[in-house]
């Protein structure tokens, strides 16, 4: 009990040092989110030929990429950055367990996406006045809380591959993050798809997220309605952390043999 | 007498690239993904034991692979032979234990560079579980013991020069009170006054805080001012291992009654000055 304590502080240090960043890169953090919002914006009025409800789909679409991407990307990246940084060996040796660290690195992505999420929202609120009197926005919430973990457990994998290859692991991630965009259908159906590229949709968790939360917020589902597609989510979450964090402690071994932990090589 | 710290036969290999072996068409797929890779020798076979209270110094040549040997006691590379234990734990199956027990100060100070001392120093504190009020009056008391102004802890790291930042790292290090200090060339960059500075608090840190110190440098008088037993190492190897008195007796000669560490550090490395300073011979 008192050590589970002692872990559950210690993932505060990740997310007190990420708003730390955050604070001195300020200028660029505002940058980031009128871009993004605008962004959102551009998306929504493509719809707009197509009413309200086409604009609804968009805008949950751009939403929960927003929110999904920043996961992934925190996490994924966080290895990296931190080798860029140099600080990689200082906290690889930090007497917490690994899991540990990869919480904390989750918590503050978790936080980062929603503020940005919440300010896109709000933005877009302000720009269309949606009409959310039928949504399910309580249903929409507990959507992406089950993405959350799975997308978590995919962020802890991928963020093994720059402890494994410090020149192309980055490269790697960024590949993943934008075939999951292409096949889970942010902005339109899966169904129009090729034929070949549609098995992949099939094993995306973004798939389910985006299919379930639009089903709550355009037309109301409620938790039973979505519950097939949460259910996926859930067992896809369960499945993935405890196989994203092992997959994460045999790359940092083969790092450690191999001396990849350094800055240079 | 207890046991701090006990290496036993550890060697070390890695595999660099060699693009000079590189044999096929620049786009061939041999030439892009099976690049000859060939063996540096980094530690080998390399044993001895360190005793609880005692500091012991590594010197040796550059790349000779002191910085290796403290990564691996610090558990941040598994050897391929040999043990290593820290007061009793396993560097590779005690990881967690020998980690709490340790700390590291490396050559190269790694800071988030934008967080300002105190940031990086409340980073430290949640990781390694000390109240962050606490850990920022200690280091504070460090810092000024190092003569670092303390306005200086709150701008940004990246604003302060090399020594400061040393001395940054050394109190993120102290603060923790760990009972086996890590030193890799602590001194190197620092003016005359703050290296001063620093070896007299890592003599302070010995005889106070009963911690027992690991220290490679490039600085012979150091050496001798601060270890109590120094391993030179060369190519990997040990070369040899005693008391900086001994090591300068066992040189003694009629051509040379009073040898100096230097002359000890080049006569068992086997790099004259002539070898340091090629362009000097002819
Ligand atoms: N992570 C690594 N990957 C590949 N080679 C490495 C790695 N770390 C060290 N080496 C190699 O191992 C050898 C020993 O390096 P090491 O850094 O231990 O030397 P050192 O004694 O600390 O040198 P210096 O005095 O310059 O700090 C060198 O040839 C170096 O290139
Ligand atoms: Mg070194």
């Amino acid at each position: 009990m008192h050590k589970l304590l002692y872990e559950l502080k210690a993932t505060m240090a990740f997310v007190e040092r990420h708003f730390n960043l955050a604070k001195r890169y300020l200028g660029w953090e505002i940058v980031d989110l009128v871009y993004i919002l605008v962004n959102g914006l551009t998306i929504v009025l493509i719809g707009v030929g197509g009413g309200p409800q086409q604009m609804l789909y968009l805008a949950a679409g751009a939403l929960l990429w927003e929110f999904l991407s920043v996961l992934f990307h925190e996490v994924s990246e966080s290895v990296s950055w931190e080798r860029w940084e140099g600080t990689i060996e200082y906290t690889f040796m930090a007497p917490i367990r690994r899991a540990t660290h990869l919480f904390g690195m989750c918590f503050y992505a978790v936080i980062y996406g929603s503020i940005r999420t919440i300010f896109v929202l709000g933005g877009m609120a302000l720009f269309f006045k949606f009409d959310l009197s039928q949504a399910n926005l309580f249903g929409a919430l507990v959507v992406l809380f089950c993405s959350s973990i799975s997308f978590i457990g995919l962020g802890f994998m991928a963020a093994v591959l720059p402890l494994m290859s410090p020149e192309k692991g980055s490269q790697a991630t960024h590949i993943f993050q934008a075939i999951v965009l292409l096949v889970s259908g942010v902005y339109y159906e899966v169904s129009v798809l090729p034929a070949w590229l549609q098995p992949f949709s099939v094993i995306s968790p973004a798939t389910y997220t985006l299919r379930a939360a639009r089903a709550a917020l355009l037309d109301g589902a409620s938790l039973a309605d979505i519950w097939p597609d949460l259910r996926i989510l859930l067992l896809i979450g369960i499945l993935l952390i405890p196989l994203g964090l092992k997959v994460f402690s045999i790359g940092e071994r083969y790092a450690m043999k191999t001396g990849k932990l350094k800055r240079n090589g | 007498m207890t046991i701090a710290l006990q290496c036993d036969r550890i060697s070390k290999v890695f595999y660099e690239k060699d693009e000079t072996k590189a044999t096929g068409t620049p786009l061939s797929y041999r030439r892009l993904f099976r690049r000859e890779r060939v063996p540096v020798y980094a530690v080998r076979e390399t044993s001895f034991t360190v005793e609880k209270g005692e500091i012991f110094g590594i010197l040796g040549p550059n790349g000779s692979g002191k910085s290796t040997l403290i990564r691996i006691i610090a558990t941040l590379l598994y050897p391929d032979e040999g043990t290593v234990t820290v007061f009793g734990n396993d560097v590779v199956k005690q990881q967690l234990e020998v980690r709490r027990m340790i700390n590291r100060v490396s050559v190269e100070a790694a800071f988030f560079k934008k967080l300002s001392a105190i940031e990086n120093l409340n980073y430290a504190a949640r990781l390694y579980g000390v109240n962050t009020k606490i850990a920022r009056q200690r280091s504070l008391e460090i810092l000024q013991r190092l003569g670092f102004k303390e306005q200086k802890a709150f701008v940004s790291l990246e604003n302060l020069s090399r020594g400061m930042q040393q001395k940054v790292a050394i109190a993120r290090a102290l603060f923790t009170a760990p009972v086996l200090l890590l030193l890799d060339e602590p001194t190197t960059g620092l003016d005359p006054k703050s290296k001063r500075d620093v070896q007299d608090f890592v003599k302070e840190v010995q005889e106070k805080h009963d911690a027992t110190i690991i220290l490679t440098t490039h600085d012979m008088a150091e050496a001798e001012r601060l270890c109590d037993r120094v391993a030179i190492i060369d190519d990997g190897r040990f070369v040899a291992l005693d008391t900086p008195a001994g090591l300068k007796r066992k040189l003694q000669s009629p051509q040379n009654p009073a040898p100096t560490m230097d002359d000890v550090f080049f006569a068992l490395t086997g790099k004259d000055l002539a070898d340091e300073l090629p362009d000097l011979e002819d």
